[in-house]
């Protein structure tokens, strides 16, 4: 699998009826790396998403795979390309793990066609990368969140496409199994080069696991680039209307955003020696 | 964690098991229900009033002149058993696709009104139009298309059939029901038999002529709906999932209303809305198949059992003679109960 396809957005603009969500949005998904999208809520994030995997078609602009418009592609040619998880995606009651990781290899089937040997090593392939073997008779509803989670992960793998488009991965998960599925996409980038475009509302996970980070505020890019670059106190402030202090992550190297409310924000005498003192 | 790219010998073996597994048991389960209809299809041709042996029944089928038997079970119980037989496939069928499509068991299309819709107009078009044969069947199409668009228009949001959905509908078929029964009132010399097949469907009085129709309907309409069984499949996950894997949902769920609702329709008119077979299939069938697989086939089958035990119910388990529709309807009823007060908590699923 290589990591060359290229993925943008060009003077996009979308609307769900009357109410525009985004407008005359430009964006270059970098190739191979992974980019999060972050910004407040109602944003547009998960609209802009849902557009550039053609849930959603532009109401003007267009956005480009390859420098072909997605929604002129042949459905199931994208869908060998570039793969969504939704936000909320709907298990079939009773379903098995293994039977749900399938489903992601509809793309690569014909109407009639059996299954094939490669379909059952892609669906293996998915369940290794995730751990989800053991669960693989198991039905999906007695699963728990983070362990439901990476088998929808382990369906979108099965697709195997070069291009992954997540919204919000890591809703509803404790903070143990955010950190799992941040790292499993993370090896999955490192070591099969695939494209990774995800949704974030966690913006100090955003900034250590994303190698390109996107900020938006009212339907517009504010800011794009390195995490470094981009979670600036005046970002912070501009994006989400809130006070911060951003400081480096000392276990990470990248920015760390500390909120700033109208509450327990003195610093602590000692603390504030400390850091002067060093 | 780590991505693995080839996956260990062993899991593709766990994966490659598990779905024979899956596909063997719900093999075995339509092997059993075809061999449960055939079973019920041949009992209904030599059963009545006089029994008559197999191998009678067999020698009418292939063409044979039988005395006795050749107009009894040629003319009388073989137009009715194929009938039971079409008529239980393609309600089967219809029901669970809309239950599928839908997400949801109660949006079954004798649920939300568009049987009702079909049966209304067919019984408008004989006894207030005096049509009968095709014509009467095209009525019914147009009018359940009609009924489906409307509740479409009511009630979709995003392709999810809440409350809301089921509540228009049922609103809807009370509509229907309720057309029904007026028409029915200006029907002078109908006798109740006749009244009650277009209120809960019968087989009495079935003939060649209504049933060839319905048979033909279900021999074009039945493969374009298995043909859109994986996209069916994948909508299960949801509209943006299944999008996402490449269905395109919009045309999906058109071809499978147009294929389902023509199935209900050709089937209503030619032996009225059989009470709660559509309902119920799908939800039996997903018990005896269990989450290994599409559900079109086996319910199909079931729908098919359906109506040939409820018809055999109906003539000969009681005193009095029963059309089918009542069968069924006294089956089906505590089971919509049921469904209702347990979606209640638990939102449901098929």
């Amino acid at each position: 699998m290589t990591a060359t396809h290229s993925l943008a957005a060009e003077d996009l603009t979308l609307a769900y009826g009357e109410r525009t969500v985004i407008e005359g949005l430009d964006l270059l998904v970098p190739p191979g790396r992974i980019t999060a999208v972050v910004g407040a809520n109602a944003c547009g994030k998960s609209t802009l998403l849902r557009s550039m995997s053609r849930l959603l078609a532009p109401r003007s602009g267009r956005v480009l795979l390859d420098g072909k418009a997605v929604h002129r592609l042949p459905a199931k040619e994208l869908a060998r390309t570039l793969g969504l998880l939704p936000q909320s995606p709907i298990a079939p009651e009773g379903i098995t793990v293994a039977d749900l990781v399938g489903r992601g290899r509809h793309p690569h089937q014909r109407v009639f066609s059996r299954w094939s040997k490669e379909d059952d090593a892609a669906v293996a392939a998915a369940l290794d990368a995730t751990e989800t073997t053991p669960l693989a008779d198991r039905a999906v509803d007695e699963l728990s969140g983070g362990q439901r989670q990476r088998v929808w992960i382990a369906m979108a793998l099965a697709q195997q496409t070069d291009l992954l488009l997540l919204d919000e991965p890591t809703t509803f998960l404790d903070v143990a199994h955010q950190i799992e599925v941040l790292d499993l996409l993370t090896d999955l980038n490192r070591t099969r080069g695939t494209t990774i475009v995800m949704v974030l509302h966690d913006l100090n996970l955003a900034a250590r696991y994303a190698d390109h980070l996107v900020a938006l505020s009212g339907g517009q890019i504010h800011a794009a680039g390195t995490p470094e670059d981009v979670l600036t106190e005046e970002c912070v402030r501009a994006v989400f209307g809130l006070d911060s202090q951003v400081i480096v992550d000392p276990t990470s190297g990248k920015p760390l955003m500390l909120p700033m409310g109208r509450h327990h924000t003195a610093p602590r005498a000692d603390v504030l020696q400390s850091t002067s003192g060093s | 964690m780590t991505a693995v790219v080839t996956p260990a010998p062993s899991t593709v073996d766990t994966v490659a098991r598990g779905r024979v597994r899956r596909a063997a048991r719900r093999r075995l389960v339509i092997t059993l229900l075809a061999l449960a209809v055939l079973v019920a299809f041949a009992v209904t041709l030599m059963v009545g009033r006089t029994f008559y042996p197999p191998g009678d029944v067999l020698r009418v089928v292939l063409g044979s002149d039988v005395p006795g038997a050749s107009f009894t079970v040629g003319t009388l119980r073989l137009p009715r058993a194929v009938l039971a037989v079409v008529a239980g496939l393609s309600f089967g069928l219809a029901g669970v696709t809309f239950q599928t499509m839908l997400r949801n068991p109660l949006a079954s299309p004798d649920v939300i009104g568009i049987t009702s819709g079909a049966s209304a107009a067919a019984a408008f078009a004989i006894v207030i139009l005096g049509w009968s044969g095709t014509a009467v069947s095209v009525t019914a199409i147009v009018a359940a298309l009609g009924v489906a668009l409307l509740i479409y228009m009511l009630a979709f949001k995003d392709g999810v059939a809440g409350t809301r959905l089921i509540l228009i509908g049922i609103g809807v078929a009370a509509m229907g029901k309720s057309i029904t029964s007026y028409v029915l009132s200006k029907a002078g010399a109908w006798d109740f038999a006749e009244a009650l097949r277009w209120l809960t469907g019968s087989l009495n009085g079935s003939t060649w002529e209504a049933t060839v129709p319905a048979l033909v309907a279900l021999l074009v309409f039945g493969p374009v709906l298995l043909g859109q069984t994986r996209n069916l499949s994948a909508l299960q996950l949801g509209d943006d999932t299944a999008s996402a894997l490449g269905v395109r949902v919009e045309r999906t769920r058109v071809i499978a209303i147009v294929a389902a609702v023509a199935l209900l329709a050709f089937a209503t008119a030619a032996c009225g809305p059989i009470a709660f077979v559509s309902f119920l299939a799908g939800p039996i069938a997903a018990r005896l198949v269990g989450p290994n697989g599409s559900l079109l086939v086996p319910a199909a089958l079931v729908g098919a059992l359906l109506v040939l035990v409820a018809d055999l119910c109906g003539q000969y388990a009681f005193g009095t003679r029963y059309p089918v529709g009542v069968i069924t309807g006294v089956l089906g009823a505590p089971y919509l109960i049921y469904l209702i007060v347990r979606s209640n908590r638990t939102g449901g699923s098929l």
